[in-house]
């Protein structure tokens, strides 16, 4: 019976199969990337990367239609030019990061959405908004694993220089010139999985596979390394007990998904050891001096 | 003859309004001098200058035989994340950058070093501890150990002793002097004048423009203390144009 409910529709559909596939990838690289997000205080940025692709797919798909290489190579150089436009502005004139990018990330939404309703349908939008987990083609699957790969391999290669700038960045700043080329690899990374994560879940959702695990994982850990460990399995077990939900309760695959990582997140405020609001409302006697 | 640190008609400041104005002078290898001066005096900016974080509005810093990774710093209030899940050990060791680089890993010989620092600081036993829960005195001792693994020939520490209590004070000051003995340059900002007259051979009084510069008795002179309250007074918004001939 366990064996019918949790493992046979894997089995049994391919389509099952290749969606579990994408979201353990994408888990493994774009969680990590979500904590290192949350520890600078950027969370929000993921999400307005998330928009900056939208026009960037929007071109890809008017060239070539709803070709997988088209798209993503479009939302990558659109989601690049906004993440470097607003760092520029935000370095050189006295509007700060946050602003100069919400103004790019706002510009890029509209532009995008006009491409798409111009020549597309209304499918076509939901499509580019909300993913298809449920339909991956093989080499759909294929980029999704190479970007988790290439970002997994990146971050290590840039990780502590990426950990001095959220420590201490005016240590690293004079201590090495390697802060602003490590900070633009690391926006670059943000982009790249949030191009990975449109495919299956489109460019609103695959923002929640990024952040919600890195929340979820805070409430557990104060060592980021298991940190890290944690929002990648959140990550994965959100994807797993997302498309069985989806599965069996005839729910759609991509929200059921980001549903259970909040779901997660939710059940980690409230009984999460490290900070968690049961740990607050009962707190253990004080220790001894 | 060229001092280590040699600054020629050197202004700097914000927005064409200078807060270091056409100081000239050198500073010796191997020299402890502390820069004394009221709140606003420049002595930051004269430290953002030396390091290379802001760039001269007229005349120049000459580094002599120094490059930039020769400078250690340790800024005043230092734009530490003190809540990010870094340990003492993990912080401290980023001292090694010089040797380990973007790459490097940490061999026997860097924890040693590691080690002996953590000592030196009496931190022992607070390795594993969170950033987050060192009181004001452990997280300045933190950033002593990290600078004394960068082994750097020049060390700039602005009002380093700020809110910490008598025992830090005498314990980092010792270190500061262990460095000086090591013939290294410390270039320290500094408001209480008796651990300047007890400590620092060499003083520099700042009001914006400098007001004496020489050995420590001679430099703090009630005459001289007084004349810098009175030059630091506020900041112009309509200051006119400087009119000084660069030299």
């Amino acid at each position: 019976m366990p064996y019918d409910i949790l493992i046979a529709p894997f089995l049994e559909f391919d389509f099952m199969r290749r969606a579990l596939v994408a979201a353990l990838a994408l888990a493994l690289g774009a969680a990590p990337i979500g904590v290192i997000l949350m520890l600078r205080r950027m969370s929000l940025m993921g999400d307005a990367m998330a928009h900056a692709i939208l026009p960037g797919a929007a071109v890809g798909f008017l060239v070539a239609g709803l070709n997988l290489f088209a798209m993503s190579i479009g939302g990558l150089i659109a989601g690049l030019l906004v993440a470097l436009l607003a760092g520029v502005v935000a370095r050189v004139t006295e509007l700060k990061e946050d602003a100069s990018l919400a103004a790019f990330f706002l510009v890029s939404l509209a532009l995008g959405v006009t491409i798409v309703s111009a020549r597309g349908t209304n499918i076509d939008l939901l499509h580019f908004l909300f993913g298809n987990v449920l339909g991956l083609d093989a080499a759909s699957l294929v980029l999704i694993a190479a970007i988790s790969t290439l970002s997994l391999l990146i971050l290590a290669l840039i990780w502590r220089p990426l950990v001095l700038e959220c420590v201490d960045p005016g240590f690293l700043r004079s201590i090495s010139r390697a802060g602003a080329p490590v900070h633009i690899a690391f926006l670059g990374l943000v982009v790249l999985n949030l191009v990975g994560g449109f495919q299956a879940l489109g460019t609103l959702l695959a923002v929640g596979l990024m952040m919600l695990p890195a929340f979820t994982a805070r409430f557990w850990t104060r060592d980021i390394t298991a940190m890290i460990l944690v929002a990648v399995l959140t990550g994965a077990l959100s994807g797993y007990i997302g498309l069985l939900l989806s599965f069996h309760a005839g729910v759609a695959a991509g929200p059921a998904i980001i549903l259970v990582a909040g779901a997660l997140y939710i059940g980690s405020v409230l009984a999460g050891p490290v900070g968690g609001v049961l740990r607050q409302l009962f707190p253990k006697r004080h220790l001894e001096a | 003859m060229n001092a280590q640190l040699q600054f020629r008609d050197l202004t700097l400041g914000y927005d064409r309004h200078p807060a270091v104005h056409h100081l000239n002078g050198g500073i010796d290898a191997g020299a402890l001098i502390a820069v004394v001066g009221p709140n606003g005096a420049g002595k930051s900016t004269l430290f953002k200058g030396i390091v290379g974080l802001l760039a001269p509005l007229a005349g120049r810093i000459e580094l002599n035989g120094l490059k930039r990774r020769d400078i250690a710093y340790l800024p005043q209030v230092a734009d530490i994340d003190r809540s990010f899940p870094i340990n003492v050990y993990d912080m401290i060791a980023m001292g090694l950058w010089r040797s380990t680089g973007l790459f490097g890993s940490v061999g026997g010989n860097g924890r040693a070093q590691i080690h002996h620092a953590i000592e030196a600081v009496g931190l022992t036993g607070f390795e594993d501890r969170p950033i987050g829960t060192l009181s004001g005195g452990q997280m300045q001792r933190v950033l002593f150990a990290r600078l004394l693994l960068q082994d750097a020939r020049l060390i700039v520490l602005d009002e380093p002793f700020n809110a910490v209590d008598a025992k830090t004070v005498a314990d980092l000051c010792a270190l500061v002097q262990r460095w000086h003995g090591e013939k290294r340059t410390v270039v320290a900002a500094l408001h209480d004048l008796e651990l300047v007259r007890a400590n620092f051979p060499e003083a520099l009084l700042l009001a914006r423009a400098p007001v004496a510069w020489g050995p420590t008795p001679d430099v703090l002179t009630p005459d001289n203390l007084a004349k810098a309250r009175h030059m630091c007074e506020a900041f112009d918004a309509h200051a006119h144009e400087c009119r000084v001939d660069a030299a």
